[in-house]
């Protein structure tokens, strides 16, 4: 790649100057609050989530309250339910994201373009985002896949008349009712970043290869794919750092049941309702190493961007 | 489906070259996606002027007369301290975030700390830690502290989730402020105050903006910490738009207009600033 594909990232690398010689805690000072604040908040939990997870703690029963090992992997890891959570967490992100980035490109492609309403357009796209997830999710449940009085089956009698077939779509398919209600919200969050990548592309390039007798689906595949490269991989990292934590849908469409509780819905089931607060922990120290293994992945791309930045 | 790209990438030659029928084709195929996509939400503004009974038709009426009982039922339910609620724990959290994160950004770049750069990167880390494994803990605290169902709990929360996101976008603006231009500045002997708002503000304002509005967004929308950490005094809109459903009688068009209602915020933030959304969500990354 030849240019730097993304902006913003960059840092020029500070330089030592006499405005910067002061001491360190000078410099230190601005950066504290904000710090300790993140540090507590967000760190100093996840200590006690390690420790629960080693203990018999259920809220119902606090006279048994102790150490219990490694009782609450083992269970989360046999019984039925929290494997299936776990399961259901790599399907639902993985579907969403790869639906919704395929969506993304191909429209922000269509978008890429000069034409007659492009900015509308845009804006339309941009629309089912910036719904409320819950919103959204009411929307699919009840205006949209509700059997009886739901517009797709309203449509569908419009189409086929009194006959038509009347499918009760979250009961017979409820993963990907789940999934297209997502995929419908963060296929413009994939476009936008993929737009942004497409238009950053050097045209002068693209021109000469032109020039030179190039096909538009050479350039295609030969110029434009690899310069999306990084903007792919920022948009499908991003977006599974997202969809990997998904409640809204989950909790609002079919509420966990029919096989489609996912690991954040199956904790908070686990600690709110049953109110197990050891087994709750140790699926949430699950979920944070499945979402390192994506992390480490993804803080590496963004690591390779800010270093092609600061060259 | 690689006929449609290749399609596309043949519309591309529209560009420079005449419009051909290829051109109108890719037009009616953008315009077509577009309101494929932006459908469920008019079908949403529509049905949410209907009547209960009409909004509840199998085929759907398009026609049917319009009314306001969606809204007056749903303003009538007493949303308002939910709504109020919304407003307190998005806006103050957002403003606590930028109150907070302009210092850090300045820390990270313009006089940066040592190892400025692993500071940069833990602090990405934990926006991909995911927030559930930490609800246990933060739940007990608030319950042994008894600050459960209090506003502040959620306000103290949202800040400290956008806050890594808020640093990072501040960050690369600020590092785009000239260095030569601050030590110019402090050469003639310009103050601290007079500098940042003589030479870092007007580049770093664009930055705040995307700052402010992806954490409006983020906390507006969020619903498990507010399920758990909040009663009937402190519930936020989205959990007061869950609890809206009844089992019993029809409520489509109640449903309509509530959520149309609690959207609207973010709607318009979000029209208004759309070029400022992609360097928000991708932590100005992308710009």
């Amino acid at each position: 790649m030849t240019t730097t594909p993304t902006k913003g990232a960059g840092v020029a690398t500070p330089k030592r100057s006499s405005l910067q010689r002061s001491g360190d805690w000078a410099r230190r000072m601005p950066l504290l609050p904000a710090m300790a604040l993140v540090l507590i908040v967000t760190q100093l939990p996840f200590v006690v989530t390690i420790i629960a997870s080693f203990m018999n703690w259920n809220a119902y029963y606090p006279e048994e309250r102790g150490f219990g090992g490694l009782a609450n992997y083992k269970t989360v890891l046999t019984d039925p339910g929290a494997r299936k959570a776990i399961w259901v967490t790599v399907l639902l992100t993985a579907a969403v994201v790869i639906i919704s980035l395929f969506l993304g490109l191909c429209i922000a492609l269509l978008l890429d373009r000069k034409f007659r309403g492009q900015g509308i357009v845009r804006t339309m796209m941009i629309t089912p985002f910036l719904i409320v997830p819950v919103a959204a999710a009411l929307l699919w449940k009840h205006a949209l896949y509700n059997p009886e009085y739901g517009l797709f089956n309203g449509m569908l009698t419009k189409l086929f008349g009194k006959g038509a077939a009347q499918p009760d779509w979250i009961s017979q398919h409820p993963m990907w009712s789940i999934i297209f209600a997502i995929v419908w919200q963060w296929t413009p969050f994939m476009m936008l970043i993929l737009l942004a990548g497409l238009q950053s592309r050097p045209m002068d390039v693209v021109e000469a290869a032109r020039i030179d007798g190039a096909s538009s689906w050479q350039i295609f595949t030969n110029m434009t794919l690899p310069h999306l490269r990084t903007y792919i991989e920022l948009a499908g990292l991003l977006g599974s750092i997202y969809v990997v934590q998904n409640f809204d849908h989950v909790f609002t469409i079919t509420g966990g049941g029919l096989g489609t509780a996912n690991l954040p819905y199956y904790i908070y089931q686990t600690f709110y309702t049953a109110h197990d607060y050891g087994l709750a922990s140790a699926a949430g120290v699950i979920v944070v190493i499945l979402t390192n293994i994506v992390s480490t992945i993804a803080l590496r791309t963004v690591f390779s961007i800010f270093r092609e930045e600061k060259r | 489906m690689s006929t449609k790209t290749a399609t596309l990438a043949n519309g591309q030659q529209v560009n420079f070259k005449q419009p051909n029928r290829g051109g109108i084709l890719l037009t009616i195929l953008a315009w077509v996606v577009g309101l494929l996509f932006v459908f469920p939400v008019l079908w949403m503004v529509l049905t949410s002027f209907h009547s209960e009974a009409d909004a509840a038709t199998n085929p759907p009426s398009f026609t049917a007369p319009l009314t306001l009982a969606g809204y007056r039922s749903f303003f009538e339910s007493a949303p308002w301290p939910s709504l109020i609620n919304s407003v307190m724990a998005s806006v103050v959290s957002t403003l606590l975030v930028l109150v907070l994160a302009f210092p850090a950004a300045y820390a990270l770049s313009i006089r940066p700390v040592k190892r400025w750069n692993d500071v940069l990167f833990f602090l990405l880390s934990t926006k991909f830690l995911p927030v559930v494994a930490g609800l246990l803990p933060i739940y007990l605290f608030a319950q042994k502290v008894g600050m459960l169902d209090n506003i502040w709990l959620l306000i103290l929360f949202y800040t400290v989730m956008n806050l890594p996101i808020a640093i990072w976008m501040l960050r690369s603006f600020l590092a785009e402020v000239p260095s030569e231009m601050l030590e110019a500045a402090e050469v003639d002997g310009a103050g601290l105050i007079l500098t940042l708002r003589k030479v870092v503000a007007p580049v770093v304002m664009p930055g705040l903006a995307s700052a402010a509005l992806i954490c409006f967004i983020f906390s507006w929308n969020e619903l498990l910490f507010a399920r758990v950490l909040t009663g009937t005094v402190s519930q936020t809109a989205p959990v007061y738009l869950t609890c809206f459903v009844t089992s019993q009688g029809l409520f489509l068009a109640k449903v309509c207009a509530a959520s149309l209602v609690v959207s609207l915020p973010v709607l318009v933030a979000g029209f208004a600033a759309q070029d400022k959304l992609v360097q928000g969500l991708s932590m100005g990354a992308v710009r």
